[in-house]
């Protein structure tokens, strides 16, 4: 994409520098061929492929970027002015933390993003997309991490003035780890 | 006739006798100026005035970002200055701007002397004036609005903002969004029917076109904001639920509604600039513009294609991928029009001789910038794209990309062409050079950088960042652009003040353009032609050089001053041909009395004395009442020469006069209000949580058919009153029955049958509904009650029929929401009953 615009960007003011500087530029094109080239020949092909190609690209996005997408974990992530509480609907009696989002390596996590108060956003950029947390919905993102590491998580929708401190942090754990983890075993540093 | 006689010819007499009819008084009688020039540009300058305002504190944020260690300003002033930054260039600059530019030109260019509705010009900037100022003292007082420009709920609701800051927001940017519709009105009716003789749709100058679809979107596109700002509103102030998730309402509908005005918006603001580079560019190529029709063609798609994308600025909130990619592709569509004038201008420079003048450097500053804004908005429109980049830095540059390019650098481009036209005089050019490119170098390095900070993850609207992001080299790189783009803009204002001081006089059309504006005297008389041309030729093709003097001399239509009529030509719409002389009112001071009552109901909102508000509401409609009392005297004759032997009837007497379009106008605008308001109610049902509500008891069908079949009676008594004089005695009185029984009704089923409005959005949705049909029997009985006084005083019926058509229109479109109203708390009802989703 980055490419592509900047392909177009030296077209179009090349085109313009040379039609304002060169005096016998572009005369022998008629102005409705120039219309038709530049306004449609052009633009359709480029845009079509584009939006064809983001559409797949969303897709599988939303699959959690893998093809196959088996063993899905489900964290919920509820936004307050100023923190977010994650939590793991599908262990009963799993733990509870705050700003800290404790996933497994390798796994596809199915985000829930739901609110208390205002709209907040969950976003962790080197994971994948965001996702907002609208009061009285329960909107989902999938992520993954394929390495365990740490990554920085932050809200990305305006919500008062903690917005710029409402920061989290994702710790990708490897699968013996993330066990040890929802049993209570992983001790905290 | 002798008076004719001496100012047969005789420029200087005709220009003197002309300029006492239409010249604004000095002193007082400023604030009784109706006339376009000086409505044009009070807007344009009070517009460069919140500009500088907007740019003062853009610069602060600017100043905040620069380091992470900066502690130039807290959380809460911080979230008041982005805010206000927004709202001030959005609402107080860019759009007035270019309705004072339009408002300025459109007259010159379509060859006549004024706009259609000359107190309604004067009304708008009132009330823009007054909103303006009721934000910036806000500003000052440390109240301003705090929740971002698009004021997303619930951080703007009652709970999360309970000061009066929202409210500062939602009633100023109301009040000045009348300024915008009545422009709208005012702008379309100009353009469909005061035109030069002879000027046929497709003669018109690109520049009417552009309007033309411009006006037509604002009418469409800000009816939803305003029936959004008034739901947030009446929830703040009377504890309505629309947005309130425990109780049946939606955040998500506040947002649909902000940005199905929000993105017809950015085309709003981007046509008349588009418009105003397809006037300047042809000229100083020195060849006619390419591809006319193809350009027309274009933006009427762009204008049916812009409603179609508002959804692009919500991907994050969790609708389906596959209706995302419906809008995606719509978004995609959209730069296939922009495409099309992007290279129409192309052919045009390169079939002509390009001058390389100053404003065709900011011509190539729009290119530059503006191509890069619109490849970015192709980013962001695609899905995968836009969830990451969404709401970060990238989409802070992108769409200063897209308004700076689509706007700044097309409107200065604008000013330095069109600046001798307003003063008489040209410039001397040592600083313009200079100016642009601190503009220019500045911008982008302003924000061609915060691509990157956006894509390395930093979001907007954040007062602080940790050092260890790795975000800070960039911001500092972009505030030290920033204070170069400011010094810019500051170059250019001193220009623009030398030029003033100091330009070179210059004799008739110094850019020897094709269009009308130059063939008048620079700067341009209150009455801008001294007798009106006829156009046998497209209006931008035309000699100004040879017509000037032609109509200075009074050799055109209406080059006869008659008993200190303001007079100018109404045409037919597609034709051209003249068909009425439209009587325009005098100078008065109504306007602005009328704007300071409507400005004390939004200060009595505003400060919660709700009790006191009616008495507001009545002066208002006190103020309009007296506007028709004020109408200009008439002639007895159905046939007034105009001039070349040719007759005409006066507007009151002609088919199609320029008031009952603007009534139909109107109501096409209120029509977009309903609909936009029954949809999101439908919306709600569909989308909110908490539905169906427990007890949602449906008023008694009785008294709804009662109700709606009483506001029949307003269309059939106005059907009847058109018969004759005495019958309209009888239609207008059962109008005036039928209007107050519909509303004594319509307000007993808000206040006594429906349950508590703020239990459950849907009790609050049917209540707001039929508050507004009250609202319209009110108003249909106050047409009434005018009509019966105007047959008990005066029996001329011929001068009476427009205002008897006028009420009609009134009288049939609340007859049909009144209809459509009960259908829908019936439709409502059942839905509910039904199971709800």
């Amino acid at each position: 994409m980055l490419w592509g615009s900047f392909a177009l960007f030296t077209l179009v003011l090349g085109l313009f520098l040379a039609a304002v500087l060169a005096p016998r530029f572009g005369r022998g094109v008629s102005q409705a061929r120039w219309i038709i080239l530049g306004g449609l020949i052009l633009p359709v092909p480029v845009l079509a492929g584009l939006t064809f190609y983001a559409f797949a690209q969303g897709e599988f996005l939303l699959k959690g970027a893998v093809s196959e997408a088996n063993e899905v974990l489900e964290v919920r992530a509820i936004g307050r002015m100023w923190q977010w509480q994650f939590s793991y609907p599908s262990v009963s009696g799993g733990p509870v933390h705050t700003d800290i989002l404790h996933i497994p390596a390798g796994r596809t996590i199915e985000i829930i993003a739901e609110s208390e108060d205002v709209i907040h956003s969950f976003w962790v950029p080197r994971l994948g997309g965001k996702i907002d947390a609208v009061p009285g919905h329960s909107s989902r993102l999938r992520i993954r991490a394929d390495q365990p590491g740490r990554y920085g998580g932050i809200c990305s929708e305006y919500c008062g003035t903690g917005h710029a401190g409402m920061q989290f942090e994702v710790r990708a754990l490897g699968q013996d780890d993330f066990r040890d983890f929802l049993t209570g075993g992983l001790r905290h540093d | 006739m002798t008076e004719n006689q001496t100012l047969h010819h005789n420029p200087i007499a005709l220009h003197k006798a002309l300029d006492r009819i239409w010249g604004t008084k000095p002193g007082w009688g400023r604030l009784a100026a109706v006339n376009h020039n000086v409505i044009g540009v009070r807007f344009m300058l009070t517009a460069l005035v919140f500009f500088a305002i907007g740019g003062v504190l853009a610069m602060l944020i600017r100043t905040q970002l620069a380091s992470s260690q900066s502690v130039f300003m807290d959380a809460e002033t911080y979230g008041q200055v982005f805010t206000m930054h927004g709202t001030i260039m959005m609402f107080l600059f860019a759009i007035p701007f270019f309705e004072g530019m339009a408002i300025y030109l459109l007259p010159k260019l379509l060859g006549t002397r004024d706009l259609a509705f000359p107190r309604l010009g004067a009304y708008g900037y009132w009330c823009y004036l007054f909103g303006g100022m009721i934000l910036i003292g806000a500003l000052l007082a440390g109240v301003a609005p705090n929740s971002g420009w698009f004021m997303y709920t619930p951080l703007s609701s009652s709970v999360y903002a309970p000061g009066i800051n929202s409210d500062v927001w939602l009633l100023g940017i109301t009040f000045v969004e009348i300024s915008a519709l009545s422009a709208a009105v005012e702008i379309i009716v100009t353009i469909m029917k005061i035109r030069a003789p002879g000027m046929s749709l497709d003669r018109m100058p690109i520049f009417a076109w552009y309007m033309l679809v411009v006006a037509t979107m604002m009418l469409i596109g800000f009816p939803p904001l305003i029936l959004g700002s008034i739901l947030l509103e009446v929830e703040r102030a009377f504890d309505l639920p629309f947005f309130d998730p425990t109780r049946g309402g939606d955040p998500l509908l506040w947002q649909h509604l902000f940005w199905l005005f929000g993105h017809p918006e950015v085309y709003i603001i981007f046509l008349p600039a588009a418009g105003a580079i397809s006037t300047i560019l042809p000229v100083l190529a020195g060849t006619p513009l390419a591809g006319y029709r193809m350009i027309v063609s274009a933006i009427v798609s762009m204008a049916f294609l812009s409603f179609g994308l508002w959804v692009h600025h919500m991907y994050t909130v969790g609708i389906p991928h596959v209706a995302l990619s419906f809008f995606s592709a719509a978004s995609a569509l959209v730069a296939i029009p922009t495409a099309i004038q992007i290279f129409a201008w192309l052919a045009t420079l390169a079939h002509g001789r390009a001058r390389f003048s100053i404003p065709m450097l900011h011509i190539f500053g729009f290119f530059f910038v503006f191509v890069i804004g619109g490849l970015t908005g192709v980013m962001l429109a695609m899905v995968p794209f836009d969830w990451q980049a969404h709401d970060t830095h990238f989409v802070v540059a992108h769409l200063h990309y897209v308004l700076v390019g689509g706007f700044i650098f097309p409107m200065l481009a604008t000013a330095y062409y069109w600046v001798p036209h307003l003063t008489g005089k040209q410039p001397v050019q040592h600083l313009s050079h200079a100016a642009f490119w601190m503009i220019f170098i500045g911008f982008n390095v302003t924000f061609f950088f915060m691509h990157l900070t956006g894509l390395r993850g930093m979001p907007r609207r954040i007062f602080e960042y940790p050092a260890e992001f790795g975000w800070e080299v960039l911001n500092f790189v972009s505030s030290m652009g920033s204070f170069v783009m400011a010094m810019g803009f500051a170059l250019v204002a001193l220009d623009f003040i030398l030029l003033f001081k100091f330009g070179r006089a210059f004799r008739r059309n110094p850019w020897k353009a094709g269009t009308l504006e130059w063939a008048m005297p620079t700067p341009p008389p209150s009455y801008n032609f001294a007798s009106i041309p006829r156009v046998d030729n497209r209006a931008d093709l035309l000699d100004p050089d040879v017509i000037g003097p032609h109509l200075a001399a009074g050799r055109g239509y209406l080059g006869m001053p008659r008993d200190d009529r303001m007079e100018v030509l109404g045409v037919n719409s597609v034709t051209g041909e003249p068909e009425q002389l439209v009587l325009l009112p005098r100078q008065t001071f109504l306007p602005f009395w009328t704007a300071v009552a409507t400005g004390s109901f939004f200060l009595l909102m505003l400060f919660k004395f709700y009790w006191a508000t009616p008495v507001a509401l009545a002066a208002v409609i006190v103020c309009f009442c007296l506007w028709s009392r004020s109408s200009p005297s008439s002639f007895d004759d159905d046939a007034v020469p105009i001039g070349h032997g040719e007759t005409v009837p006066v507007h009151i007497r002609a088919e199609s006069p320029p008031s009952y379009l603007a009534m139909v106008l109107t109501l096409v605008a209120d029509a977009t209000l309903y609909i936009s308001l029954l949809f999101g109610c439908l919306f709600l049902w569909i989308s909110a949580p908490n539905w169906p509500p427990a007890n949602l008891q449906s008023p008694s069908l009785w008294l709804l058919i009662l109700a709606a079949t009483s506001m029949s009676l307003g269309s059939l008594g106005s059907r009847i009153s058109k018969k004759s004089a005495h019958m309209s005695l009888l239609g207008n009185g059962l109008a005036f029955a039928g209007h107050l029984i519909s509303t004594g009704s319509f307000i007993s089923i808000a206040f006594y049958s429906l349950p508590s409005a703020s239990g459950h959005a849907a009790t609050a949705s049917l209540f707001v509904i039929v508050c507004y049909i009250s609202l319209h029997g009110v108003v249909g009985s106050i047409f009434a009650a005018h009509a019966l006084w105007r047959a008990l005083r005066d029996h001329d019926m011929s001068v009476r029929v427009l205002d008897l058509k006028i009420g009609a229109l009134w009288h049939d479109y609340s007859a049909a929401s009144a209809f459509a109203a009960v259908g829908f708390c019936l439709l409502l009802d059942s839905l509910v009953r039904d199971g709800g989703v």
